[in-house]
């Protein structure tokens, strides 16, 4: 018949005829199979891009709008551990790479090495990540209102004021500190002509007021408050200064830290879920020059997982 | 698939004269052989009882929110429950239906057979998103258990970080269903690559299939923002991180941003697979070729790019900068150019066309006069001053609602009739079909157009109460929306009664093109019979199909021709 629709032709050979095991049986044949799964995992990739791109983006906007958070408190962070951490997950790389190769063609030997190394160096990034949120943890360097160190990044006592958000954690940041930057937004008005005065309440959100996609370079000490100047004054002396106080929110820069590294600490996690499987199947020796797609995928997503962490490294780490 | 159920040598009758094979109803029964099934269809079938369940459920929140309106102050619940009702209403009838609607129900159904394939490429997966639209949904309900989410559908920060409903449920519930869709749209695109048939070249595909398959682009490149959106609200909400909080120097706008992000997109993800069916069932009730093809193809693609660029219309007045105001109003006015050649074309296949007014096809002219309807009225809100004065009005409302249920709720109720025979194999009533569907287009507008005139006279959507001079209208909007609600049911009604009593359905009973009517009514497990694979004409070429009264439907007049030679 001819222009006859997909051949599943059930007479000859049935649905399910294959020379594999594991080729299902809507699928023509390895080949199909195999190119299938694979503009399925490019799409899942592509999926998780667009998944992490919304923290990237919160990233970019809060830096542009605060980049004095940014350069105190990524001194908090251990560029030696970070790293080492890359070196890592780059050696877990080459090693998921190195067993697609060993599948292909069929060293069972040294793919079952290769994914036993990619899987070392999984939990290894875990273990250091551990140690650091730990670190973290313990100098009470973490998000939000919960950033409330005793000690600056050089080590340093930080000067505590009085009800301070040093030593309570829980406290709500001090009134001493205006807080006239709101929603990662400079208060001013739309038409930067006058401002309010210094250390009114904040802009609620909603308010027209509010308009972040004003470019902050063009409006660059017009309408913008005095106290914000003195807080990047603030900003600038912090640097120099010993035992200052961090600049306000810089919590966020943790609640950006954390998010990110968690949301791909999770990925490496159930990457590790999938070498175990990986690694369980290619010990039954189903892997073969004819079937190798899941290493390939897997491997894929894994080299997904470690470009996002050589992005983080140095937006995170290495902030000049 | 790896099931015994579907074990490759379970049905082998390769040979004329062996009884037919089982169909995928049939093959194997019992509970247990459904909710582990693989087959695309069954699990289709198990998406259209999940959906038009949460309907029926959605439907009832709408109602007793016009019950509520039908009178000035309180009637039947107080100012909180009303944001509760609302938000329910919003949150059931987006995630749980209108965005699985026409995709996950209609499109698992349709997609294979269409394609001459066996299934989708990942049947496994397909399930895995079945059970994660079940896990979202549970969610939903649980927040309407505990104490439902008062948030609007939208779940604005700060609003809904700060609430003491259960929003944690109803965000996670729409987090699962998220990612439901996202494993939904990769099969169909995978399925559409890998499985078109030889000789199926992308511009010979129903024009059904570009929808889908725009769409299912859109699900799975839109979506994630949603998922991390969410994510972060959830966070935020359980750890007061900051990241939306003004007082920590979060940013509640930059929610907005993310969210319109994907929930511009979302729009198209629910009107996208409308247009797509809507352009088979003109192309098919008229009995003729589709009129410019290409162009719908590509307007299809067009709307899936353009709505990626349009998320800052929401947000006129939420201290967006004009600058990106002028720029987002402009990109929206785009947006009507591909509609409107969807519209025209649909029309010109109409033009001098042998119409034949079945229950799918009077849906279908529906469709158009609610889109159209729908779409201009977009036009008015994409405008940057008359949306400073219609910004969440009921003019709002009623735009909204002519998109996506005078449209996107329309096609999935003309689809589900235009598929239901081969879905089942029975006939429904025609009859009661027909007057449903005219009731329910009487229904919608005598709802929703009324709303249009409150809005622009000021009413302010999410309102628990109102001023005394919009009373004639919402009693209007009250009664249509009864009106509505009877009809949709009777309407349901009268599918379910088909199974048991309906005629029994030829291969053909609308004179349809695509490969799927060549397919036995129900289909057989890997939908066609092994022993006769379907042949593939020429797309939407009408010439050879021919009514036969014997066989209850249409028939190609080269099968004439075969039977006929000895």
């Amino acid at each position: 018949m001819s222009g006859v629709a997909h051949d599943q032709s059930g007479a000859e050979v049935g649905p399910g005829h294959s020379d594999s095991p594991f080729i299902q049986h809507h699928f023509d044949d390895g080949a199909h199979q195999f190119e299938s799964g694979k503009l399925g995992i490019w799409l899942f990739l592509g999926q998780e891009v667009l998944f992490f791109s919304a923290l990237f983006v919160a990233y970019i906007i809060y830096r542009h709008n605060h980049p004095e958070i940014f350069e105190y408190a990524h001194k908090y962070l251990d560029v030696k551990m970070g790293a080492i951490n890359t070196g890592v997950l780059i050696l877990s790389s080459l090693s998921a790479a190195w067993a697609v190769r060993a599948a292909q063609l069929n060293q069972q030997r040294l793919l079952i090495f290769c994914l036993v190394v990619t899987l070392l160096c999984a939990f290894g990034f875990l273990g250091i990540k551990y140690v650091e949120y730990s670190a973290k943890v313990h100098h009470h360097t973490l998000f939000g209102k919960r950033f409330a160190p005793h000690e600056a990044p050089d080590g340093t006592e930080i000067e505590q004021p009085d009800g301070n958000p040093g030593k309570d954690a829980a406290g709500k940041p001090t009134a001493k500190e205006p807080l006239n930057t709101v929603g990662g937004v400079k208060a001013q008005p739309v038409d930067g002509s006058k401002g309010p005065p210094p250390g009114t309440a904040p802009v609620v959100p909603g308010d027209p007021s509010a308009s972040k996609e004003e470019p902050a370079s063009s409006q660059a000490g017009v309408g913008v408050l005095p106290a914000l100047e003195a807080q990047k004054d603030a900003g600038a002396k912090i640097d120099t200064e010993a035992g200052a106080r961090p600049p306000p929110n810089t919590g966020m820069f943790f609640t950006i830290y954390f998010l990110m590294t968690g949301l791909h600490g999770v990925h490496v996690l159930a990457g590790v879920f999938v070498f175990i499987w990986l690694l369980w199947r290619a010990t039954k020796g189903h892997f073969g020059p004819r079937y190798y797609g899941p290493i390939d995928f897997a491997a894929l997503y894994w080299h997904l997982v470690d470009l996002i962490w050589i992005f983080l490294f140095p937006l995170l780490y290495l902030i000049a | 698939m790896a099931t015994a159920a579907t074990s490759p040598h379970s049905h082998d009758t390769g040979v004329h004269g062996d009884p037919p094979e089982p169909s995928y109803l049939t093959v194997k029964r019992g509970f247990r052989n459904w909710i582990v099934t693989l087959d695309h269809k069954r699990i289709g079938v198990m998406y259209l009882i999940g959906i038009t369940t949460s309907f029926l459920l959605g439907g009832v929140f709408a109602l007793l929110v016009r019950t509520e309106l039908f009178l000035p102050g309180s009637q039947l619940v107080n100012e909180a429950q009303y944001n509760q009702l609302f938000t329910l209403h919003g949150a059931i009838m987006v995630f749980l239906v209108i965005i699985p609607g026409l995709p996950a129900a209609l499109g698992n159904f349709s997609l294979p057979i269409v394609l001459g394939a066996p299934d989708v490429a990942f049947p496994r997966l397909n399930l895995f998103s079945f059970y994660l639209w079940c896990t979202g949904a549970a969610l939903m309900l649980l927040s309407l258990i505990v104490n439902a989410a008062d948030t609007g559908w939208t779940f604005y920060t700060p609003y809904s970080t700060t609430t003491g409903t259960a929003v944690v449920p109803a965000v996670a519930g729409a987090f699962v269903l998220g990612f439901s869709s996202i494993f939904t749209g990769l099969n169909f695109i995978v399925t559409i690559h890998k499985f078109k048939p030889k000789g199926m070249g992308w511009f010979q595909m129903p024009l059904n299939l570009w929808g889908i398959y725009s769409t299912a682009l859109l699900q799975v490149l839109a979506t994630p923002v949603l998922g991390i959106t969410l994510l972060l609200l959830l966070v935020e909400r359980i750890g007061r991180i900051g990241i939306f909080d003004p007082a920590l120097g979060g940013d509640p706008v930059l929610f907005q941003h993310f969210f319109w992000f994907y929930s511009h997109p979302a729009v198209y993800i629910m009107i996208l697979p409308a247009m797509a069916v809507m352009s088979d069932l003109i192309t098919t009730f008229s009995h003729k070729p589709i009129f410019g093809y290409r162009f719908i193809a590509y307007s299809s693609i067009g709307l899936a790019a353009l709505s990626f660029l349009v998320w800052g219309h929401h947000m006129f007045v939420s201290g967006q900068s004009r600058l990106a105001s002028m720029v987002f109003s402009a990109l929206t006015f785009t947006v009507a150019i591909p509609s409107a050649i969807k519209v025209f074309n649909w029309v010109a296949t109409l033009y001098k066309a042998d119409i034949t007014l079945k229950t799918p096809m009077l849906y279908a002219l529906s469709f158009i006069l609610l889109f159209t309807i729908g779409g201009l009225t977009g036009v008015f809100l994409g405008a940057l001053s008359v949306d400073v004065h219609l910004h969440d009005t009921y003019f709002v409302v009623a735009h909204f609602h002519y998109v996506m249920m005078g449209s996107a709720l329309i096609a999935f109720l003309g689809a589900l009739h235009y598929w239901w025979p081969k879905m089942f194999g029975r006939m429904f009533n025609e009859r009661v079909g027909q007057v449903c569907a005219v009731l329910v287009f009487i229904g919608f507008n005598t709802t929703f157009l009324p709303q249009f005139v409150m809005g622009a006279r000021g009413m302010a959507r999410r309102y628990f109460d109102y001023d005394p001079e919009f009373t004639i209208f919402h009693q209007v909007s009250t009664v249509g929306a009864f009106l509505m609600g009877i009809t949709l049911v009777v309407s349901f009604g009268n599918l379910i009664y088909s199974l048991f009593r309906g005629k029994r359905a030829p291969r053909n009973p609308w004179g349809g093109s695509t490969l799927e009517w060549q397919a036995p009514s129900p289909p057989p497990l890997y939908n066609f019979y092994a022993h006769e694979q379907p042949t593939l004409y020429p797309i939407y070429d009408y010439t050879d199909l021919y009514y036969d009264e014997q066989e209850g439907g249409w028939l190609r007049r080269k099968h004439k021709a075969e039977a006929e030679t000895p």
